[in-house]
């Protein structure tokens, strides 16, 4: 019955494969061939082996941004988990505004990127403004700046995703636990969490690689200030692409690793936490 | 006795909501006040409230329309986020049918790349993205419809097609017998099924597509900029002086549709977040 169906690949498939072909994957075969080579346009390439790779890694800026990534990444784990895994434990009780509070937290994240980024930062430089700085004075209010902006734009996302996993904890297993003498803590460390395991799975990953990607933010709220110290990976990348003559091939090196470093850790939590999840 | 307690505990959390509420509000209210106060007192005074020698009216809304060409560059992301949207669920269901359905090896492969993809930092595809796109002439605003559909097939074909399977194969068999062939098929008895579906996938990809900056400033450059690009441009400066009355206008009319989209169209949202989630 489906043989008559193959002969309509054409109609059904080629459309958006050779848009994705022209979008994804021939710009990303060129992509991992020309980080091999050093090149000014795309035309004119020189193989230069490993080289940009050695040059991306002494390059003090990819260090500093592969650690500012890391450390913004880790804190915003559990800034952003903490907070949204007790806004659904408490948005998930039987009382009045639940809806609008639901609403007004997952609003930041509709907002996003860069109109988000300046938004934030009216707030925050206007709050600095009493002591007479802004936001690009030093590193670590660029640090926690953008943590906060991460973290308030990312929790009403992981909320929507834990109000899902703990509406589906089944009323007879909380009850169980109750009538057993169990309270709060006891009911949310031994019944809850494990059994909304597969959200923490996902919000972790979630959170994990949109923090390490993150660039509008980036740009928008510090753009590097002071001096490069507070530039995530992403941006990064994109200065050398677009700031720094000559360092084209360099930037594409970086470019793939930063593709490893996502894939790597990626795959990684996933199955470290999917080994924690159990079913009710 | 416990009911009793049961309330307390609701009154008081009710209370640490609001405060988190309006703590998660405050960014944006503040960006309202202060799109309605003269330029000269945002960076100044950024919270005080706009009186009767700050307050200028609709000016700053009027200024940032007319200034920055910001009206063109709404009407320029209207244009690309719906074409966008519709090529990609149209193009993408059609895809994802096919590839749920089609046995072998090359369907298979084709997915796992589709699902690949969605990993990939943008960095790592920016340059040469930017320059085969080039070489096509798909830099146009009506060209870069087609890269939408390209790099957003990956995370629109994955969540559809894992809905396809849930549909039982009857359903198309029955049609095949009665004499429809695939498009017939596909157009009058699985995309209806698929809706619910499609319109979930549909806001998903309206909400970065709208929000994308990096994307339509690498394709379409400054001269056909879309309201993120426009909002990044206003915020350098032209000659080094930002009008800091016209990008709060600017920055209201940027969310504005977004909150309207949300109101509108809340309930698809949440539970494509949830879609999303549970797939990965």
């Amino acid at each position: 019955m489906y043989k008559r169906f193959y002969r309509w690949f054409p109609v059904f498939v080629l459309p958006t494969l050779a848009a994705f072909t022209v979008a994804f994957l021939i710009p990303f075969g060129m992509g991992v061939w020309l980080s091999f080579h050093r090149f000014t346009t795309i035309r004119n390439t020189h193989f230069v082996g490993l080289e940009n790779y050695v040059r991306a890694f002494s390059d003090d800026g990819f260090v500093r941004a592969l650690t500012f990534s890391a450390a913004f990444t880790v804190v915003s784990l559990v800034t952003v988990n903490v907070l949204a895994f007790a806004l659904a434990l408490a948005l998930t009780r039987r009382m009045r505004g639940v809806n609008l509070f639901r609403g007004v937290f997952f609003m930041p994240n509709l907002i996003g990127g860069i109109v988000l980024g300046y938004v934030f930062s009216l707030l925050v430089n206007g709050l600095l403004g009493f002591w007479g700085v802004d936001i690009t004075y030093a590193a670590t209010y660029g640090f926690w700046g953008l943590v906060a902006l991460n973290t308030w734009q990312l929790t009403g996302y992981m909320m929507v995703i834990y109000i899902a996993g703990l509406q589906n904890v089944p009323v007879s297993l909380t009850e169980a636990a109750a009538i057993d003498g169990a309270g709060f803590l006891s009911t949310l460390f031994h019944v809850k969490l494990p059994l909304v395991a597969p959200s923490v799975t996902i919000c972790t990953f979630l959170t994990l690689t949109n923090s390490l990607k993150m660039f509008d933010q980036n740009l928008a709220l510090t753009a590097g200030a002071p001096e490069r110290q507070t530039q995530g990976l992403a941006l990064d990348i994109y200065n050398t692409f677009y700031g720094r003559i000559g360092w084209q091939g360099v930037g594409q090196a970086k470019a793939v690793l930063f593709f490893l470093l996502v894939a790597v850790i990626a795959s990684l939590q996933l199955g470290l936490t999917r080994s924690r999840e159990v079913d009710a | 006795m416990t009911h009793r307690r049961e309330k307390r505990t609701n009154r008081l959390l009710t209370a640490l909501l609001l405060v988190l509420a309006l703590v998660f509000l405050l960014p944006v209210i503040l960006v309202v006040l202060n799109s309605f106060k003269s330029r000269l007192y945002i960076s100044a005074a950024p919270f005080a409230l706009p009186d009767t020698e700050t307050f200028v009216g609709w000016e700053n809304y009027l200024n940032g329309l007319r200034s920055a060409g910001f009206a063109a560059a709404f009407g320029r992301s209207v244009f690309i986020t719906v074409g966008s949207v519709l090529l990609l669920v149209v193009g993408c269901s059609m895809t994802s049918w096919y590839l749920a359905r089609a046995k072998g090896w090359f369907p298979k492969v084709l997915y796992l790349l589709f699902v690949f993809s969605m990993i990939v930092p943008f960095q790592m595809v920016m340059y040469t993205l930017t320059y085969v796109v080039g070489q096509v002439g798909l830099d146009t605003v009506v060209g870069i419809l087609p890269v939408y559909l390209g790099f957003g097939s990956g995370l629109t074909v994955f969540i559809l097609s894992g809905f396809v399977r849930s549909i039982p194969h009857e359903l198309e068999e029955a049609a095949m017998m009665d004499g429809a062939g695939p498009l017939q098929c596909f157009f009058r008895v699985i995309f209806p099924v698929m809706r619910p579906t499609a319109v979930t996938v549909s806001i998903l990809n309206a909400m970065w597509i709208w929000n994308d900056y990096l994307l339509p400033y690498l394709i379409l450059g400054t001269d056909q900029k879309t309201v993120p690009v426009a909002i990044q441009i206003a915020m350098q400066g032209a000659y080094g002086s930002t009008d800091y009355g016209g990008l709060m206008a600017m920055l209201v009319l940027a969310i504005i549709p977004i909150i309207a989209f949300y109101l509108v169209g809340q309930k698809y949202i949440i539970s494509g977040v949830v879609a999303g989630a549970v797939k990965g």
